[in-house]
Parts: C-alpha cells; structure tokens; sequence
C-alpha cells in the first residue's frame, strides 16, 4: 500500500515538473513562462520530499519558489512593454536541430539504458535529514556554520552596492 | 515517517480543488453574455488605466534581493530550530549563543542597508 503511494506521488510530482518546464519552454509570453516555474520547483520539492529529503524539500519551497521565483518575476517585469515581449524562436535550421537534439536524446536514452539501476526493494524508511543537519551545525560544522553569516554579510553588502547604482 | 507528509498532500489536493470550484466549476454554470462594462477588473471602483503588465520600478528587484538574503537566514535556522530543545538540554546555552552570534553578523548587513537609505521608498539622492 505504502509502496503504491509512493510510487503514485513520484508520478504526479515528476508530471507537475515536466508540466511547468513544458509551459516555460513552450509558452509565448513571458510572464506565464516565469510563472510556470512555480509549477517545476514544487514538482521538484515533492520528489525532494519522496527522497527523504526533506531538508532540501524546505529549501526549494522557501528559496526557490518562495524567492528566486519573486526575483525572477521582478527581473521579468524590469523589461520594457512585456506585454509585448515574444519568447518565439525563430527556426533557421530545423532539420540540423533536429538532428543535434535527436543525436543527444539517443545518447541519454543508451547511457540511461546501460546505467545498472540499484533497484532497492523494499523501499528503505523514510529517514529525515534536518535533525542530523540540525545536530552537525551545533557539533561538528559549528565553525562553517558561523562563517556562512559572514557570507551572506557579504552579499548583503554586495546587493546593497548593485542597488545604491541603481538609484543613480 | 512519509506518511505524515499526507497532510501536505491534502492541502495540496483542496487548494487545486478550490481553485476549480472557484474558476471553472461557475464556468460551466454561469450564462455567457458579457459587455464592455462587465469585463473591467472591478465592476464598481476605479476604472483601471491600461494594463498591469507594465515596467516595474527596480526597486521592487532590489527588495527582492535583500528579502532573499534574509530568506537564507530562516533556511539556516530550521535545522538549528529542529535540535535546539535536545542541544540545550546537554550542553547549556551553546546553541543559544551560536544562533544569537549568526543573527548578530546578519543584523549589521540589515543595519548598514537602513543607515544608508537603501530600505527607503523615497530617496534623497546623497
């Protein structure tokens, strides 16, 4: 039962990414393109979480599409008259794309067809990794965890200069 | 335990729900005759003036940016958050300390933004 629900959410997850990639990729306007992405990154997220990692899973939910996603928006909409702005290709070769793209999907599909998949059965449990990542930034990594504030310090810092530009 | 993340999924299943019953089940129900008046965004109010995908000020991306920053710093958290009752109990105020130093070192990136006018709407150009 647990197996079959698994198995049942992996497929609806993977088709809500390759939903939201396909609108990006395909869609005419820009603004449904970005916005499609939101569909990609909780797709993602939920394999993230069906991976038993669920730490990962919180990050492409907060950062991705809780962020990126906004700054993406914000990006898109700094264009002049997106209304009328045409994401369209225009195709001067086909055949020769067709042909490159073909010869890389071949590639995939062999590589992937060769790759001895471990087939775990069954599924091992499902083990949360944010109390072990919780436990390592006290012991351990308590030094690189310190350093990672002055990072983000840093580009604090950096964005603030990017946006005292801006203003001039 | 995967089965706890079934309340996600719930949540999930009733907000597209939602959406369908708000969207398209009316839809299919409502009779179709519009006019002019009736496809304004707001029927009573203010007329809106051309569309609203429009140029937006920069200042919005730069906001954007600095909220991620700050986005960052919850992500960082949530583990510390996780452990901090069991950390606590075994050896003191350690992770009290360590969080209170992380938060420290981002606070002076928050305070240089605001002492610079970088957090202002309206700028006085300096």
């Amino acid at each position: 039962m647990e197996a079959l629900f698994h198995v049942a959410t992996f497929y609806v997850f993977a088709a809500f990414a390759l939903a939201g990639a396909a609108i990006s990729a395909f869609s005419r306007r820009l603004v449904y393109c970005v916005f499609a992405l939101l569909l990609t990154f909780l797709g993602v997220a939920g394999l993230y979480v069906l991976l038993s990692a669920d730490f990962l899973a919180a990050v492409q939910v907060l950062l991705y599409a809780g962020g990126i996603l906004v700054l993406l928006i914000f990006g898109v909409m700094l264009t002049h008259e997106i209304a009328d702005v045409s994401t369209e290709a225009n195709f001067t070769d086909i055949k020769f794309g067709a042909v490159i793209s073909g010869i890389l999907w071949l590639l995939l599909v062999v590589y992937i067809c060769k790759v001895p998949w471990a087939v775990l059965d069954p599924l091992p449990p499902y083990a949360p990794t944010t109390r072990a990542i919780g436990l390592q930034f006290l012991g351990d990594y308590l030094v690189p965890f310190e350093y990672s504030s002055f990072v983000l310090l840093l580009v604090v810092l950096g964005a603030a200069t990017l946006a005292r530009k801006e203003v001039d | 335990m995967l089965f706890d993340y079934l309340s996600v999924v719930v949540l999930l299943v009733l907000g597209l729900a939602n959406i369908f019953g708000m969207m398209v089940l009316p839809k299919l129900l409502r009779p179709h005759n519009p006019t002019a008046q009736k496809l304004v965004a707001y029927e009573c109010g203010e007329n809106p003036i051309g569309t609203s995908w429009l140029q937006y000020n920069v200042r919005f991306f730069v906001v954007a940016l600095v909220f991620i920053i700050f986005d960052m710093e919850i992500v960082f958290m949530f583990p510390w958050a996780v452990v901090f009752k069991e950390v606590y109990a075994t050896s003191g105020p350690l992770p009290l300390i360590e969080m209170a130093f992380f938060i420290a070192v981002l606070a002076v990136g928050l305070i240089y933004l605001w002492v610079e006018g970088l957090l202002d709407w309206i700028r006085t150009i300096r």
